[in-house]
């Protein structure tokens, strides 16, 4: 099934796609995150331009996260006001990100600094969740309870000053780090076009405390705020987002997070972070290898502005 | 023969006005004209290459070396003109990355020829670098022409390179057929990446392995009214295009809930 794709000016398996939206979205269902830092590198192995595959991944997220905070939100597992602080560093962050990744488009070294954030951020994450889920797997077997909150204990972070009272997350923290997550994520959002999940959820349990109920449904809040926006910068900035593209891979990934969802039922928590930290290496390990291994042909064509041909 | 026709082309040059049948036809010499079946192809939905068709008619041309097979016809299709940087990887701190690159100016997005035999057996290298004719004669021209020749020379044969392996630039030897001794048909391969814009395509005539004449049609290339419709708003509208790109994407994480609800 022939598509032709408007924007990325070339012709590429529908199914295929659609298929590539499926498994990311049944991944995704499973573990309870965006998949934008699944669908942008698997788009580029698919030779989609990286520009492309960068924001269109970001629309695609939109999709998740809306259906996802909207879940949540039924639930009243959503703190808004600590998504609309998280929301303002983010709009900062996803500004700077989009100048930045124009400036890298036009200097040619975007595919690169595309390829190491990944592997450095996947890396590191992946090998930490990896670390962390194995420890609690032998903490359960030896009959130990282990609580990600512990309650009473404060950082540096809880010492600065500017400080607001979050209700919902029943926080009294100091607006600084907020901003500084939200900004990190939203220029992360915007370089790697991923929602930043994978980085919001340990950020937000570990460094501000934030109960793990509440954690899930306000990153994805944010999430949603800051992909929409870089969706709409990369639109204006740089013309990359390819509509019918973003539509194969929601619809795909649509229904394939519900299945993924149910199977993720029947894993434990711990087994769930162990195989999600598999996966994540899995890619890391991939992008490295691009970026280490000498290229079949070392020249390559582009746009003055950055595009591939 | 040879000698014959360099009289000929004395006489003329003395501007004698020649009234033998003979000669009559040097002085109102071969002539090639091409039409397409339509001035322009669109890109649907479904599109993943093609093949284009031109015909083409030899006018006043000599029977006796037309039954000799002593015409040839080469015929191009040329993309719009673009700039293209050219980029070189090289390994940095064990990492392969961009480093040198080279920008060339009004090079043709693609590149697609069809001939009635292989090129050599047509006309020689001379003539072909002259016409500018064949994926390896196009001019290339370096935004910067001041770089040493031996780095514009890498740049532009790696450019080469790179456009045949993507298929933008294609030879169909043996693609012109002549249906009969004037008529002739020629056989182009569009890319599935065929960038959309105005298409050149010229004829070039050769009798006796010598250039007579060429003759050219337009051909636009452009995407189907929907593809277009979608483009041409992410370069006009490029804010408005991300809004809704924004909406379809709400749209479809809510209808996503509606059907599969979880909870």
């Amino acid at each position: 099934m022939g598509i032709y794709l408007p924007i990325a000016e070339m012709s590429v398996n529908g199914l295929v796609v659609l298929f590539m939206g499926a498994a990311v979205g049944f991944l995704s269902g499973m573990f309870g995150v965006g998949g934008g830092f699944l669908i942008t590198p698997l788009l580029i192995f698919y030779n989609i331009p990286p520009a492309i595959a960068v924001a269109t991944g970001a629309n695609q997220v939109i999709a998740s996260s809306f259906s996802g905070s909207l879940a949540h939100l039924k639930r009243g597992t959503l703190d808004f006001k600590l998504g609309f602080v998280l929301l303002g560093g983010g709009i900062i962050g996803s500004t700077v990100g989009v100048w930045v990744f124009a400036l890298l488009r036009s200097v040619g070294q975007l595919d690169l600094f595309i390829s190491l954030l990944y592997v450095a951020l996947l890396g590191t994450v992946g090998g930490l969740m990896l670390v962390e889920s194995l420890n609690s797997m032998r903490a359960a077997r030896g009959g130990e309870n282990i609580s990600l909150k512990k309650s009473g204990q404060h950082n540096w972070i809880h010492r600065l000053p500017l400080k607001m009272r979050f209700r919902a997350s029943k926080l009294f923290v100091s607006v600084i780090p907020v901003l500084g997550i939200g900004a990190v994520i939203g220029f992360l959002a915007s370089i790697m076009g991923v929602g930043g999940g994978f980085i919001m959820v340990p950020a937000l349990i570990y460094l501000l405390k934030v109960p793990t109920n509440v954690v899930v449904g306000t990153s994805l809040f944010h999430i949603m705020f800051t992909a929409a926006y870089t969706t709409i910068v990369h639109a204006t900035t740089n013309q990359s987002v390819d509509v019918i593209l973003a539509l194969l891979l929601m619809v795909g990934g649509v229904a394939g997070a519900q299945y993924g969802a149910r199977a993720g039922q029947k894993l434990r928590g711990e087994q769930l972070r162990a195989l999600l930290a598999l996966l994540v290496l899995a890619v890391a390990l991939r992008l490295a290898f691009d970026l280490f291994i000498q290229p079949e042909n070392i020249y390559s064509l582009t746009n003055p502005d950055g595009l591939a041909q | 023969m040879t000698a014959w026709r360099h009289i000929v082309a004395a006489a003329l040059l003395l501007g004698i006005l020649l009234t033998q049948p003979a000669a009559t036809q040097d002085a109102n010499p071969e002539s090639i004209q091409i039409g397409l079946s339509t001035d322009h192809v669109i890109l649907t939905a479904g599109f993943s290459g093609a093949d284009l068709t031109i015909f083409g008619a030899l006018e006043n041309t000599d029977p006796l070396l037309a039954r000799q097979g002593r015409y040839d016809v080469i015929v191009v299709l040329e993309g719009p003109a673009r700039q293209v940087v050219v980029r070189r990887k090289d390994r940095v701190l064990g990492m392969w990355i961009n480093t040198k690159s080279e920008t060339f100016v009004n090079v043709p997005v693609s590149y697609s020829l069809a001939t009635t035999r292989m090129p050599q057996d047509i006309t020689d290298p001379v003539s072909y670098k002259r016409l500018s004719l064949g994926a390896n004669n196009i001019h290339l021209e370096p935004l910067d022409p001041r770089q040493s020749p031996v780095t514009i020379q890498e740049f532009t044969d790696a450019l080469r390179d790179r456009k045949q392996a993507t298929t933008l630039y294609s030879a169909n030897y043996g693609g012109v057929q002549f249906l009969s001794s004037n008529l002739f048909r020629a056989t182009l391969k569009l890319a599935p990446n065929v960038p959309v814009g105005t298409h050149k395509a010229r004829a070039f005539l050769f009798r006796n392995g010598q250039f007579i004449r060429e003759s050219s049609a337009q051909l636009s290339i452009f995407k189907s009214g929907f593809e277009q419709w979608i483009f041409r708003a992410s370069r006009l509208h490029g804010f408005f295009y991300g809004v809704a790109a924004v909406a379809v994407a709400m749209l479809t994480g809510w209808l996503g809930r509606v059907f599969f609800r979880r909870d």
